[in-house]
């Protein structure tokens, strides 16, 4: 994490476990819902666990700015050629390999290699050794190819490249 | 059978050291829980409920494939007894030397075990703190000494004070156990606590120290934990025993290690060597992992016990029990005297009425009665259940878990 430079190590210790907290446990105010929907609270709260039960609703989290938090991160992209096994396929190999925390996503691909996950880390070298150490070194793996993003101009639906300022003027009338 | 010989029941055959050792009092109780599975909240089960971070377990499954499935050294794989002294001088400050003052074994219990048979003869005092984990009194007992409890006090938070300690050394004191972080109270020693209690020693140089440190890690700030073996004079007198079992949610791999001077280090290696031969492999190479990244993995875990741990005291507290703060291990030692209840019946009570398990501090020695264990290695929502269903037990109104104490 990128240190304030003013910061106590009480402070940091603070932002971490807040940020951590705020990332599942934002309980949303139901009296303001309520204020906002013209609607009793109780309704609110009902309609909520409903949505919560059909799992429509699945958490209530911060949305943190990572890079912001952690600093510049780097992202591979790595494509895997595996040995699916008898009766169980690709499933078992993939979530040996999802299961590490450092794996932010992990697909089953058609086409020339049949897993592409992402994996990120604080640097190009931590990330190179992540995967020679604990995904290449693996025996179903067949092979790897690993590629680096460079720049991202569009992520989940989000585009991070434009400026979104307001261009409006000021006063309109 | 043919007549006139006398017959000999099984029972009879068995060794007074084992015949010697008393089924647990609440043994009842603890059938009742077992048998109400599945319909309990249970903040009774003294370990992690977190399953073991998967870089460990892939490094043990690595292990597996790369056909690391024999003996090891008995006293352990040479890079796991480099992992756990750098690891313990690391955090700790304490040095020992992997060559010859490690020994791996099956989890802390063998260190413990093999510790207390290395150090006492038969006819020894072994000094136990009391309420304690209920191992340390049968395996003094199994080596042929007597174990000697020391009741403490709720009024110290059952700290283990240097007037107590003095007040219970005799001329046959052979070994004292501490436990802090302690289970099942949950109570830590602070610096002062240690220096007293190693100033008594000093005057009592015959008195070795068996230190189950297996809590270590879980110890919630402002508390810091320090191992007595940290203090002058206490390092070459005694036995640290630690694990992985707690800290890294290990239980299940039976991983732990004892740290001493070489000479008992040898001594317990030649136990461990004709009863156990060495630790699990697999679990060896697992270990390593967790000592690789041993902040990365804890870290979570200890602010999660954290979190469930202020909640719980907050509960508790709404709830008129008197509970001390817990600053390590992850449970609560609350007092129950004033409900006029036993607390084996507060406890059966509890499970049948309400459908909560924790455990009688009774079981932990006879101090503990009128006090019990609730570990909060337990979710959080199972935890705010718990506290729900206890208030309406007492005839008390529901906590408000939402808003923090005035005096927090």
């Amino acid at each position: 994490m990128i240190e304030n430079q003013n910061a106590s190590p009480e402070q940091d210790a603070l932002r971490t476990e807040l940020l951590d907290l705020l990332r599942r446990e934002l309980r949303p105010d139901t009296a303001r819902l309520a204020l906002l929907l013209g609607t009793p609270e109780s309704e609110v709260k009902a309609e909520l666990e409903r949505l919560e039960a059909e799992g429509i609703i699945l958490g209530y989290g911060a949305t943190v700015d990572e890079t912001r938090l952690n600093g510049e991160t780097v992202t591979g992209l790595i494509e895997l050629r595996v040995q699916p096994q008898r009766d169980r396929g690709f499933d078992r190999i993939a979530q040996r390999i999802y299961r590490f925390p450092q794996v932010q996503s992990c697909y089953l691909m058609s086409g020339d290699y049949d897993l592409l996950i992402t994996v990120e880390g604080r640097t190009l070298r931590e990330v190179a050794e992540f995967v020679s150490e604990r995904i290449a070194s693996s025996e179903s793996v067949l092979s790897t190819r690993t590629h680096f993003i460079l720049k991202t101009y569009k992520e989940s639906g989000r585009i991070l490249f434009d400026s979104d300022e307001d261009q409006r003027e000021v006063m309109v009338l | 059978m043919s007549e006139g010989k006398a017959v000999i029941r099984p029972e009879d055959r068995l060794s007074r050291a084992v015949s010697g050792i008393r089924p647990s009092a609440i043994r009842r109780f603890f059938d009742l829980a077992n048998e109400m599975r599945g319909q309990v909240i249970s903040l009774s089960i003294g370990e992690p409920d977190f399953v073991t971070p998967w870089p460990i377990s892939e490094q043990g499954i690595y292990s597996l494939e790369q056909g690391r499935t024999h003996y090891s050294a008995n006293t352990g794989v040479i890079e796991l007894r480099e992992a756990i002294s750098a690891y313990i001088e690391r955090r700790f400050g304490l040095v020992y030397s992997a060559r010859d003052e490690v020994v791996v074994t099956v989890g802390g219990s063998e260190a413990i075990d093999a510790s207390i048979r290395a150090l006492v003869n038969p006819g020894d005092e072994v000094l136990i703190p009391e309420p304690a984990f209920v191992a340390y009194k049968a395996c003094a007992q199994l080596a042929g000494a007597v174990p000697v409890p020391i009741s403490l006090s709720p009024a110290t938070d059952f700290r283990l004070t240097a007037t107590e300690l003095e007040a219970a050394i005799t001329e046959r004191t052979r070994l004292l156990i501490m436990a802090y972080p302690n289970n099942p109270t949950g109570a830590v020693l602070e610096d002062h606590d240690l220096e007293a209690i190693a100033a008594v020693l000093e005057r009592h140089p015959e008195v070795t120290v068996v230190s189950d440190e297996l809590y270590a890690e879980l110890t919630y700030r402002p508390a810091v934990f320090r191992s007595i073996a940290s203090y002058p004079g206490m390092q070459e007198r005694t036995v640290v025993i630690g694990g992985f079992s707690k800290a890294f949610a290990m239980t299940g791999w039976r991983i732990g290690y004892a740290l001493g001077p070489a000479a008992i280090i040898a001594a317990m290696n030649k136990i461990h060597q004709y009863v156990i031969m060495c630790a699990p492999t697999t679990a060896q190479y697992a270990a390593i992992a967790a000592l690789e990244d041993a902040e990365t993995h804890i870290a979570p875990m200890r602010s999660e016990y954290n979190r469930r741990r202020r909640v719980l005291l907050h509960g508790l507290r709404q709830l008129g029990l008197p509970c001390f703060e817990p600053l390590g291990a992850f449970y609560a030692f609350p007092d129950i005297r004033q409900t006029g209840l036993g607390s084996g019946e507060f406890c059966e009570r509890l499970l049948q009425e309400e459908y909560v398990a924790v455990i009688p501090g009774g079981a932990f020695g006879s101090c503990g009665e009128g006090f019990i264990r609730i570990s909060y290695a337990a979710a959080l929502e199972n935890i705010e259940e718990a506290l729900r269903r206890i208030a309406r037990f007492l005839g008390k109104p529901a906590p408000d878990l939402t808003r923090p104490a005035v005096d927090a």
